[in-house]
């Protein structure tokens, strides 16, 4: 328990050691802390925003969502618009077909009707000819009387 | 107990005494006979003779347990800051984070300066001195009985000339040196931050203080007187508090050693007391080392104080 040179050894090997620690301990070991407590610190904070994310993107989805159902009901109803659209216009084809149909059919009958008017018109001057000629029992030139009957086919 | 014709005083003074290196003056006669006829460097065969050399000389044992720590100190921390991982730190690293950021929150509680040096300083003294002071909980005797074997037979030595100190922070030179170096540190940081006026009017000017010149020139020798002490105080409280608490908890150690000797019974209760008392010095071992440590930080930390009131 003297004292002695020690002290100032102590002294020095202190400040060494100090120095040492200084320069080749503490930096790293507390950059790495630093480091950790950072990376730490990130994670959080994308935890974080990655549930902002979440969030907006279930919005988002929501909101596309009621979109796409308005959107489809607008479709339906258009389709519905232009279904009954295309009956109405179907309904309205069919009945022009069908006026067309009854114009062409009565025209067809009217035309066979003159036919047929025309025909009989041809043979009741036959007829009233073979008639008249048993009646009156001689022939009756067809030449003579032509014009008469002629006459007579054009009353009918 | 070292050696069978060893007296209970004895003992204890072989334990008290360093392993000291040092010089010897020119005709001095040493204990066996021996006179030097010029000034030598030697090693104290004597806790007399380790007096008699004076300021040159140097504890061997407890400078070399205490370069030894510190070596381990560094070696261990330097192995892990090598390695350093931000990511998962393995055992040893979780173990150095722990101690280094308990260090660091002390220092930013007590130290709102900025300063690089003063954590990795308080670093240091916390482990190193913890390390100087579990010295203390290793057998009392068995570093000791090696080393005092090993001077026997292999360097020759008288085995009652070997002395071996192990526990560093037992020897009054290291706790000071390192507490002064700390007081260096003060005068330092306190002149750097306030400037030479600045400090000597902190020693002259305070505490008493007085508007009147001439009253005020008669207060500035009382003030110089009692702020002296105060400042002087503390690197010698710092370095004589953890020496005072470690050379107690040594000599307590060695009295309970001593029962050793003296029969089953008294054996078996030093046996026990040993154990009761190596379990309450590890409270003490730690407590020593936070409380220099904190000490130096608040020393600093008041060395940069500009305060006020000045």
């Amino acid at each position: 328990m003297n004292f002695n040179l020690t002290f100032i050894g102590q002294m020095i090997a202190f400040g060494v050691f100090v120095y040492l620690v200084m320069r080749f301990i503490w930096p790293p070991i507390l950059a790495a802390m630093e480091a950790r407590q950072k990376a730490i610190e990130e994670g959080l904070s994308a935890a974080d925003r990655a549930a902002q994310d979440l969030d907006l993107a279930k919005d988002k989805a929501a909101q596309k969502l009621r979109d796409a159902k308005a959107e489809a009901a607008n479709i339906i109803d258009m389709a519905n618009k232009r279904s009954s659209q295309i009956i109405d216009e179907a309904k309205e084809q069919a009945r022009e077909e069908g006026e067309r149909l009854i114009v062409l059919a009565e025209s067809e009958i009217d035309q066979e009707r003159n036919r047929a008017r025309e025909s009989l018109r041809r043979d009741v001057s036959a007829i009233a000819l073979a008639g008249a000629e048993k009646i009156l029992g001689s022939s009756i030139d067809a030449a003579k009387h032509s014009e008469l009957l002629d006459k007579l086919a054009a009353e009918l | 107990m070292a050696s069978e014709n060893l007296t209970t005083s004895s003992y204890i003074q072989h334990h008290l005494t360093n392993l000291t290196f040092g010089k010897l003056p020119a005709g001095y006669e040493r204990a066996d006979g021996e006179v030097f006829k010029d000034s030598a460097w030697t090693l104290a065969h004597s806790g007399q003779e380790a007096a008699d050399m004076g300021l040159m000389a140097i504890n061997l044992d407890t400078m070399g347990w205490s370069l030894i720590l510190g070596v381990v100190f560094f070696v261990v921390f330097r192995g892990v800051a090598k390695k350093a991982t931000s990511g998962v730190p393995s055992g040893m690293q979780n173990f150095v984070e722990l101690v280094v950021e308990f260090v660091q929150d002390n220092v930013k509680s007590m130290f709102p300066y900025k300063n690089p040096m003063l954590a990795p300083m308080a670093l240091t003294i916390l482990v190193w001195v913890f390390l100087m002071n579990c010295m203390d909980l290793i057998a009392i005797d068995l570093l000791p009985l090696i080393a005092q074997k090993f001077g026997e037979y292999v360097l020759g030595a008288d085995p009652h000339h070997v002395f071996f100190k192990v526990v560093p922070s037992t020897d009054p030179n290291i706790t000071l040196g390192m507490a002064f170096f700390v007081f260096i540190l003060i005068l330092f940081y306190s002149i750097r931050e306030k400037g030479i006026g600045g400090f000597l009017g902190e020693l002259c000017l305070h505490p008493f203080s007085s508007k009147n010149m001439a009253v005020q020139i008669l207060f500035i020798p009382i003030n110089f007187v009692l702020e002296f002490v105060n400042l002087i105080a503390k690197p010698v409280s710092l370095g004589l508090r953890l020496f005072g608490n470690m050379y107690a908890g040594e000599m307590i150690f060695i009295l309970i050693a001593l029962m050793y000797g003296a029969g089953l019974l008294i054996g078996t209760f030093g046996g026990a007391l040993q154990i009761i008392w190596a379990l309450f010095h590890i409270l003490i071992i730690s407590l020593q080392a936070f409380i220099f440590m904190v000490l130096t930080i608040v020393y600093i930390s008041m060395s940069y104080d500009t305060g006020e009131e000045h």
